[in-house]
């Protein structure tokens, strides 16, 4: 086989303006962030990221070993073993594909190896479906996955450039899966500003696993079986790793603010019109946009409305989550997902959310909303419905039975 | 002979059994079952279990199983929902080379085999040899207890297969001797009778009983000669983060599980016919030989679990011997090496390696020697 030299590409001296899919913002970050192993499966929506790094890499603009594997859980087998020898990594999946790569999932959280993936968020078969439904990322929820979500192109580039600093600091050395909804966001082109490599550079150090690193020079067993001797122990340290995400991404969160000018306020929450408002929406991804738009037009009308985005679901903030929304009457929470035979039968962010605020003597009503499932729009209509439910929840006109609703879903 | 011994305690008695993983396995679970199941004739509930982290189980690798007889289903459960109890009442081995101490898993440590057993309480072991011979390869006992000794050989088998040679029936005889408030010769009988249909393995069961000697041991009899394997478990914050642990560097062997406690037999070696044809280093499953600066082979003894294949494999006849580890002496036949012994004085060697081998040291025919080419003698060439 000859071997092709690849010539990288003379390195922007200017941060641009270009119009990027989700997938395509993604791939620029895998490029920026000088990501030595890569490992694909085609799968819908994420295969947008593979066709994009793939076309970096043929344009000379990237170098990366690219891995098509035979499925999704060599997928992420793959990049587990690249992370443990030293690699800087990226992977992704969606729906079932990320399903079907759970075993790999599961150990590369509990062997604290600092993966960065995105789970382009898809509905789970059956029905075999395209659209965003956010229960194959939630499925981590417990494992020791950091679940950001995105709302726009650029904050996918943004949250995966902090992703491997988060990820691959020594005090959390977890793996991160960034939320980025089906179509919405992978699919859709939004004007992205790219930075340049030096300002990433200085953001992002190189990836340095110490004496963790998996080398001849440095004999070590990693991931031995053991017993109910040692297993609390380690998940108790794993639990340390997560708790101290908190701290990590808030100052990775400040530091991309000073470097890139971008960010927002608070690292884990984006409120919107929240400084008087009575009652809030609350949510995370793209669903975010449509509810803004219902905002402005029912602020139009005198109502005193906000919403709250939630940018990170794990580490759950639950201090900033309890301190914000016990300023409002009611909240609104929106989920994109569901739990079958949950309490109240909601969404798993509902129930969480109604968690943080339960001891909170100021807790406001929550009130769950199921909509946009599969994909389905949320229509401005909805909005309203979601709305004025939330309104008359926060009147107490609510009873318990109603705490859960399912939005735009025919009869 | 009277039923005099009474039971330890009066709400509950709990037995574990020693024994070789895979080759024993089948032996202690029909012990363990036909204590509980004896029991019940009686109406008292027990329970029977294997320690869970011994599955799968390995090749000699001591493992324990249990079986716990209690007077009501309440006392019943505080033994229940655990992987092994931290005291017993009966300490049973099946194999007597157990009582050099039960190394399990590298956290464990080497145990002496009455680490669980009460004040007082009874070590059963299946031997042919005597109560103070096994007494003197025990480690010194911190607590008083009474050695019961089962006559008979370690009962081997395989995965698959079980070598029906009644040991069973003994020790269930002999537990009947030592615990007669709950386990009842009357009842061990009649449900042997009713599961076998067989008037020997009833009569084994009598023999057990009968022929099992008792010997009080005081604290501060056995030897203190084993090696002390004892290790803390870190905590969360100073344990190494990603389930970390330090592997052994090329030529380093581990220095927490040392793995001679799965050796029943233990192999010795003749240097003077060795013809240095490395067989025995080329197939030992655990690496165990180290080239000598002559460039014979000799065992590590704290790697060597004594699967025997060097024997087998070695083309010279007595030239490796596998010779029954409770012929060794706890102090002056520790896992030492051997080969400067034999280096300085070869007379002297020669005479310890008779005496355990129970053949002669004296090469007997050049033949193997001389159609490989090598000399038979030397160890210098």
């Amino acid at each position: 086989m000859a071997v092709t030299e690849i010539k990288t590409a003379p390195l922007k001296e200017v941060e641009t303006e270009q119009l990027l899919t989700g997938c395509e913002a993604i791939a620029e970050a895998i490029r920026l962030a000088d990501v030595d192993v890569m490992a694909a499966y085609p799968i819908r929506p994420y295969d947008g990221v593979m066709q994009a790094a793939a076309k970096l890499i043929a344009n000379g603009k990237m170098d990366v070993e690219y891995i098509v594997a035979d499925g999704e859980h060599s997928q992420f087998e793959i990049v587990k073993h690249a992370s443990a020898v030293g690699s800087r990594v990226f992977v992704g999946s969606s729906g079932v594909g990320w399903f079907y790569a759970f075993e790999a999932i599961a150990v590369t959280a509990g062997l604290r190896l600092p993966v960065v993936a995105i789970c382009g968020n898809r509905a789970l078969d059956d029905p075999g479906a395209f659209g965003t439904e956010h229960n194959d990322s939630l499925a981590v929820r417990d494992l020791g996955w950091l679940l950001p979500w995105a709302e726009t192109a650029q904050e996918s580039m943004d949250l995966a450039l902090m992703a491997w600093r988060i990820a691959e600091d020594k005090r959390v050395s977890l793996p991160i899966a960034i939320g980025l909804d089906g179509a919405f966001l992978t699919h859709s082109q939004q004007l992205v500003k790219v930075p340049v490599k030096a300002a990433v550079d200085e953001f992002l150090p190189p990836y340095d696993l110490g004496d963790r690193l998996l080398h001849p020079d440095n004999p070590i067993t990693i991931a031995p079986q053991v017993d109910q001797d040692w297993l609390m122990e380690i998940r108790r340290q794993n639990d340390a790793a997560m708790r101290s995400a908190l701290d990590v991404i808030t100052e990775a969160h400040a530091d991309f603010k000073r470097i890139f000018g971008r960010g927002g306020d608070s690292p884990f929450l984006d409120e919107y019109m929240t400084d008087d408002a009575e009652v809030v929406f609350f949510g995370q991804g793209t669903l975010a946009l449509p509810m803004k738009v219902a905002i402005r037009r029912l602020r139009k009308q005198g109502h005193k409305v906000g919403l709250v985005r939630l940018k990170w679901f794990r580490p759950f903030p639950t201090a900033e989550i309890v301190k914000s929304l016990s300023r409002f009457k009611a909240v609104g929470v929106i989920d994109r997902d569901y739990s079958f035979g949950s309490p109240y039968y909601g969404g798993v962010l509902y129930n969480e959310v109604r968690s943080a605020l339960y001891s909170h003597p100021k807790r406001p009503t929550v009130v769950g909303f199921i909509a946009g499932l599969g994909g389905r729009e949320i229509e401005q209509p909805m909005a309203n419905e979601i709305f004025e439910k939330t309104v008359a929840a926060g009147r107490g006109d609510l009873t318990v039975g109603d705490q859960c609703h399912w939005i735009g879903v025919r009869a | 002979m009277s039923q005099t011994v009474t039971a330890p305690t009066t709400t509950d008695i709990t037995i574990e059994v020693v024994y070789r993983g895979i080759f024993q396995k089948t032996l202690a679970q029909r012990i363990c079952r036909s204590v509980v199941l004896a029991a019940r004739r009686r109406g008292s509930p027990g329970t029977a279990f294997a320690r869970y982290g011994d599955s799968p189980e390995r090749n000699g690798v001591p493992a324990k199983q249990f079986a716990v007889v209690a007077v009501d289903d309440t006392q019943l459960e505080a033994s229940m929902a655990r992987y092994e109890p931290s005291v017993t009442d009966i300490t049973v081995a099946v194999d007597d080379t157990l009582v050099k101490g039960v190394e399990s898993w590298a956290w464990y440590g080497r145990q002496p085999i009455w680490k669980t057993t009460k004040p007082n309480g009874f070590v059963i072991v299946t031997s042919d040899k005597t109560p103070d011979e096994i007494v003197a390869q025990t480690d010194k006992a911190e607590r008083p207890y009474t050695l019961a000794v089962v006559p008979g050989a370690a009962s081997f088998a395989g995965l698959w297969v079980y070598k029906d040679d009644h040991t069973d029936w003994r020790v269930l005889g002999a537990i009947a001797k030592v615990a007669p408030d709950w386990i009842r010769l009357d009842d061990v009988k009649a449900l042997v009778q009713e599961q076998t249909k067989d008037a020997n393995a009833v009569a084994s069961v009598q023999y057990g009983f009968d022929a099992t000697a008792l010997r009080p041991v005081a604290v501060g009899e056995g030897t203190s000669g084993h090696e002390v394997l004892q290790f803390e478990k870190p905590g969360w914050t100073t344990m190494r983060p990603g389930i970390v642990v330090d592997a052994r560097k090329p030529g380093e062997r581990n220095p927490f599980y040392k793995k001679y406690g799965a050796r029943t037999m233990r192999p010795v070696v003749n240097f003077d016919t060795c013809i240095k044809c490395t067989m025995c280093w080329l197939d030992c499953p655990d690496e165990c030989f180290e080239v000598t600066p002559t460039g014979h082979y000799e065992v590590v003894y704290e790697a060597c679990i004594g699967c025997g294949i060097c024997a087998q494999v070695c083309p010279v006849k007595d030239c490796i011997v596998m010779v029954d580890e409770l012929k060794f002496d706890p102090d002056l036949d520790a896992n030492k090496t051997v080969w400067p012994q034999w280096q300085s004085d070869r007379p002297a060697y020669n005479k310890w390696f008779e005496a355990k081998s129970g053949v002669s040291a004296a090469p007997k025919s050049a033949k193997a020697a001389a159609s490989s080419g090598a000399a038979a003698t030397g160890g210098e060439d």
